[in-house]
C-alpha cells in the first residue's frame, strides 16, 4: 500500500471518527417514571425562567409559597434565562429540572426532540384533570399528541381605545366590526396643513406595534394549518378578505403617509408609545398594555373591547392567545420534584392567581380565571373572558418554531406596500410554507 | 568570507572521512532537526489545539450538519442535499439576503475606505492641534456598535430626529431613513462612515510613513498634487489599502449587528428575546443580510442543519471572493513582496 493510499485511508478514518463523534455527542434519550407519586417530597429542584427584575420577584414569591408547602424542598431559581440559553443548556446536558419559556414556538421542537419530557405518563399516573385548561392553551402546549409542556399564564389581545378622543369625535361605543373600525378610524384621523397625518384613528399597517397576522386572526377566524400540517392560509377565503380589507384601508389613507407617520412614533414599550400619547386613538394590544399604561400614562382615559370582526366570519369576543410554557427538561435528575413544581405553577389556582395579578398576564386555568381573588379592574375582563371563549384562537405548534407566522407576515407586509396579484401571492405563500416545513421534517 | 571558508573546510572533511562518516553526521543532523521540530511543535501545541478545537472542529461539524436535519436537541438525521436544494431553489428570502449583503460589500466597503483615506490625508497635513483632530475623528469608533446604531436611528428619526429638523430649515423634506427600504442601507453606510476611526487610524499611520524625499523628488520632477498622490502616496500605502479591502469584505459578508439593531429600533418594537427574529430585515426585507437569515433559521426556526448549509456556502463564497481579491491586489504577489 502506497503512502498516498495510507494517508487517504487515515483521512477517511479520521473523518468517519469525527462524524461518529458528532453523532455520539448529540443528545437524546428519556427516562421512565415511578408507578406512584412520592408521598413526601424532599431535595433540590432547579427552575430556569426568563423573568428579570420586578417580574422575577413575583415568580420568586410563588416559588416561596411552594417551598412553604413542601418544607423539605429547595427550589434553585435561575432567573433571566431566555429561550436560547435554555435550549443550549438542555442540549449541552446541563442540570435543569423545570424550564419556563416565553414562547409557544419552542413546543414543537422541544416535544418532538424529547428536550422536554412527555408529561403524559405523569398526568395519567396522578389522574390530573387537564380540562381546567381552556382549549386553546391546552392545544398549544402539546405537539402531535405529545404533551411536553403546560401553560403558565398567557397573553390575549383586544381593542384598546382612547375614550376621550372617541367622545370628542362623537363616537359613543367602540367598533365591533371591521367596517365600523375603519369608519371610526377615518373620523378620528386628523391631518396637518401639509397633508401629513397629525393623529391616527387606527394604524392599519401590518407590522405596527402588535399588528400581526396572529393578532388579526380573530377578525376572520383565520386558519393556519391543515390536518396534514400544510398551509391553510392561502386557500382561506377569510384571510383573503381580511388582507383585501386591510389593503383598502391602507390605500384610503396612503401607504407613504402612514409609513411616514408610523416612523415618527415612539417605541412600543416606552412611555412615548403612540396609544399612550394619544397619537393613535385605537390599537390592537395585549393585556400587558394595561400594566404599562398604569405605570407610564396613568392619566390616560381608555377602554378595552373585544377585537372587531368581519361580518359573518369572526366571532366577536374571541381573541388570539399564546403565552408562557413550562416543561421538565430531559436531563432532570429530580423529575418527581420537577413535576410537583410544574403542577404547582401551571395547575394550582392560588399560584396562577398570584402570578396573574403580579405579572398582569392572563391565567391559563379556568378556576383561576374565574377566581374572585383575580384582580379584574374595569374592562380587563375582556382579556380574561377571551381566554375562556370557545372561539379563541391560537397558532399551532410546529417543529420549526411556527416559522409560518414569519413567512406570512413578510408576505403581508410586502403586499401592503407593493400590491399586486393577491391570489398569486397567497399561492406562493402556501408553497413557501410547505417547502420550509420539509426542512424540519415530519 | 568566513562562512565560505568554513563550508569548504567541512566539505573537505566529509571527503576525507568517507561515506560512513557522512552518514553519522547526517544522522546527528536528523536527530537535531527532529529535536528542533519537537520543540517547535511543543511551543505551537497550545495554538494548534485552539485552532483545532475552535476552528477545525466547528468547520467539520458545520459541513456534517449541513447534510442533516438538526435542531440542536435531537440527534442529527441525514437528509443528503435537502438543505442545499432548499437554499439554491426554494428559500423565498435568500435572494433578498444575498442582494443586500452584496450591496454592503460593493458600497459600504469602498465608501468607508475612501472616506477614511480622505480624512487621514487631511489629518496628516494638519498643523494645528493634530492630536485633538485625530482623537475627534477616532472617538466614534470606540462606541459599541449597538449604542451607535440606536443613537443613529434616533438622530435620523423622520418625525422627531434632529437631522430631518435641520434639513427642513433649508426647505428639504428629509427621507424616512431607516424606515424606508430605499434609504435604510444608505443610512447604515452613513453610520459606517461615522465610525470609520479604526480604518482612518491605520491609513493615517501609513500616510505618515511615506518618505518625504519621494514627494520632494516628485515635486522637483514637476509632479502636481494629484500626480504625487497617484504615483507616490497610493503605491506606497497600497499594502494597507489591500489589508483594509480584505478585512472590509470579510466584515461586510458577515454584516449582522448594525442591520439587526437598526431594524429592531426603527420598527418601534425594539425588544430582546421573543420576537427578535421577526424584526430582522425591517423595513420590508431591505436590511435582511445573509447572516441574519442564517441566524433566523438556526436559532428561531430550529433549522440548524439548514443554517449550517448556509454557513458552509458563506465560507466557500468568502474564501473564493478573498482568493480573487488577493490575486487582483499586487501587494500579495510573491514577486511584489520580494
Amino acid at each position: 500500500m502506497s503512502k498516498t493510499t495510507l494517508r487517504r485511508a487515515a483521512a477517511v478514518a479520521a473523518a468517519a471518527a469525527v462524524v461518529a463523534g458528532l453523532v455520539a455527542c448529540s443528545p437524546g434519550g428519556s427516562a421512565g417514571i415511578a408507578d406512584a407519586a412520592p408521598s413526601h417530597l424532599s431535595g433540590t429542584v432547579s427552575l430556569w425562567h426568563f423573568f428579570t427584575g420586578r417580574e422575577a420577584s413575583v415568580v420568586q414569591g410563588v416559588v416561596d409559597d411552594f417551598e412553604k408547602r413542601h418544607p423539605d424542598v429547595k427550589v434553585d431559581v435561575h432567573a433571566g434565562q431566555d429561550d436560547e440559553k435554555l435550549q443550549k443548556a438542555i442540549a449541552s446536558g446541563q442540570q435543569i429540572d423545570v424550564g419556563l419559556s416565553y414562547s409557544t414556538a419552542i413546543v414543537g421542537s422541544f416535544c418532538s426532540s424529547g428536550a422536554f419530557r412527555d408529561l403524559g405518563p405523569y398526568v395519567k399516573r396522578d389522574g390530573v384533570d387537564l380540562s381546567d385548561i381552556p382549549a386553546a392553551p391546552r392545544s398549544y402546549t402539546e405537539y402531535k399528541g405529545t404533551r411536553c409542556t403546560l401553560p403558565v399564564l398567557a397573553d390575549t389581545s383586544a381593542l384598546l381605545y382612547n375614550t376621550k378622543l372617541l367622545a370628542a369625535a362623537g363616537i359613543t361605543k367602540p367598533p365591533t366590526t371591521l367596517d365600523e373600525l375603519e369608519s371610526d378610524a377615518m373620523a378620528l384621523t386628523t391631518y396637518n396643513p401639509d397633508g401629513s397625518i397629525k393623529t391616527l384613528g387606527f394604524d392599519p399597517l401590518m407590522g405596527f406595534y402588535e399588528n400581526s397576522p396572529a393578532h388579526f386572526s380573530p377578525m376572520v377566524d383565520g386558519p393556519w394549518l391543515k390536518e396534514d400540517g400544510t398551509s391553510a392560509i392561502g386557500t382561506s377565503a377569510g384571510w383573503k378578505q381580511l388582507i383585501q380589507w386591510q389593503k383598502r384601508f391602507v390605500d384610503a389613507i396612503g401607504y407613504d403617509k402612514l409609513q411616514a407617520f408610523t416612523s415618527g412614533l415612539g417605541q412600543e414599550f416606552d412611555a412615548d408609545n403612540a396609544f399612550q400619547t394619544g397619537q393613535v386613538a385605537m390599537e390592537i394590544d395585549g393585556e400587558y398594555r394595561t400594566a404599562f399604561i398604569a405605570d407610564q400614562a396613568p392619566d390616560l382615559q381608555y377602554g378595552i373591547a373585544p377585537t372587531p370582526v368581519m361580518d359573518g366570519l369572526g366571532h366577536y369576543g374571541a381573541s388570539y392567545i399564546s403565552g408562557n410554557v413550562a416543561g421538565i427538561a430531559k436531563g432532570s435528575t429530580h423529575p418527581e420534584l420537577a413535576w410537583a413544581l410544574l403542577k404547582y405553577l401551571a395547575l394550582d389556582t392560588d399560584a396562577q392567581v398570584a402570578l396573574g395579578n403580579g405579572l398582569k398576564n392572563v391565567p391559563t386555568i379556568t378556576s383561576a380565571l374565574t377566581s374572585p381573588t383575580l384582580e379584574v379592574d374595569g374592562d380587563y375582563s375582556v382579556f380574561v373572558d377571551a381566554a375562556t371563549d370557545p372561539h379563541t384562537l391560537t397558532s399551532p405548534a410546529t417543529s420549526d418554531g411556527a416559522a409560518y407566522l414569519t413567512t406570512f407576515t413578510t408576505m403581508w407586509e410586502d403586499y401592503q406596500s407593493k400590491g399586486g396579484d393577491l391570489d398569486a401571492a397567497l399561492a406562493k405563500l402556501d408553497e413557501d410554507i410547505d417547502n420550509e416545513k420539509a426542512l424540519s421534517g415530519p | 568570507m568566513i562562512a565560505g571558508a568554513s563550508n569548504v573546510r567541512s566539505g573537505r572533511l566529509r571527503l576525507l572521512r568517507g561515506p560512513g562518516a557522512r552518514s553519522a553526521t547526517a544522522r546527528r543532523g536528523d536527530r537535531a532537526a527532529r529535536r528542533r521540530l519537537g520543540v517547535a511543535m511543543l511551543l505551537l501545541a497550545p495554538a494548534l489545539l485552539g485552532l483545532g478545537l475552535f476552528y477545525g472542529y466547528p468547520l467539520v461539524a458545520s459541513v456534517f450538519w449541513s447534510f442533516t436535519r438538526y435542531d440542536q436537541l435531537a440527534s442529527p438525521a441525514w437528509v443528503g442535499l435537502l438543505n442545499y436544494r432548499y437554499l439554491f431553489t426554494q428559500d423565498p428570502q435568500i435572494g433578498a439576503a444575498v442582494v443586500n449583503t452584496l450591496w454592503f460589500v460593493v458600497v459600504l466597503v469602498p465608501v468607508r475606505i475612501v472616506c477614511a483615506l480622505i480624512v487621514a490625508g487631511l489629518l496628516a497635513r494638519a498643523r494645528t492641534a493634530p492630536g485633538l483632530w485625530r482623537t475627534i475623528f477616532y472617538l466614534p469608533a470606540l462606541m459599541p456598535p449597538v449604542a451607535s446604531v440606536v443613537a443613529f436611528v434616533f438622530l435620523f428619526n423622520p418625525g422627531t430626529g434632529p437631522v430631518n429638523q435641520v434639513l427642513s430649515w433649508f426647505g428639504v423634506q428629509g427621507p424616512l431613513w431607516f424606515n424606508d427600504p430605499a434609504w435604510s442601507k444608505p443610512s447604515l453606510v452613513i453610520l459606517g462612515v461615522w465610525v470609520m476611526g479604526d480604518l482612518m487610524i491605520i491609513l493615517l499611520a501609513a500616510l505618515l510613513e511615506v518618505p518625504r524625499e519621494l514627494y520632494e523628488a516628485a515635486s522637483l520632477d514637476g509632479a502636481g498634487a494629484w500626480h504625487q498622490v497617484r504615483h507616490v502616496t497610493l503605491p506606497t500605502i497600497s499594502p494597507v489599502i489591500a489589508f483594509s479591502v480584505v478585512t472590509g469584505v470579510i466584515a461586510a459578508l458577515q454584516y449582522f449587528t448594525e442591520a439587526a439593531v437598526a431594524s429592531g429600533v426603527a420598527s418601534g418594537k425594539a425588544t430582546v428575546g421573543s420576537g427578535t427574529a421577526t424584526l430582522l430585515g425591517y423595513p420590508g426585507t431591505s436590511l435582511l443580510t445573509y447572516t441574519e437569515l442564517l441566524y433566523e433559521h438556526g436559532f428561531a426556526s430550529f433549522q440548524f442543519g439548514y443554517a449550517s448549509a448556509m454557513a458552509v456556502v458563506l465560507f466557500a463564497i468568502t474564501a473564493t471572493v478573498l482568493g480573487l481579491t488577493i490575486r487582483r491586489i499586487r501587494v500579495f504577489r510573491a514577486e511584489e513582496v520580494r
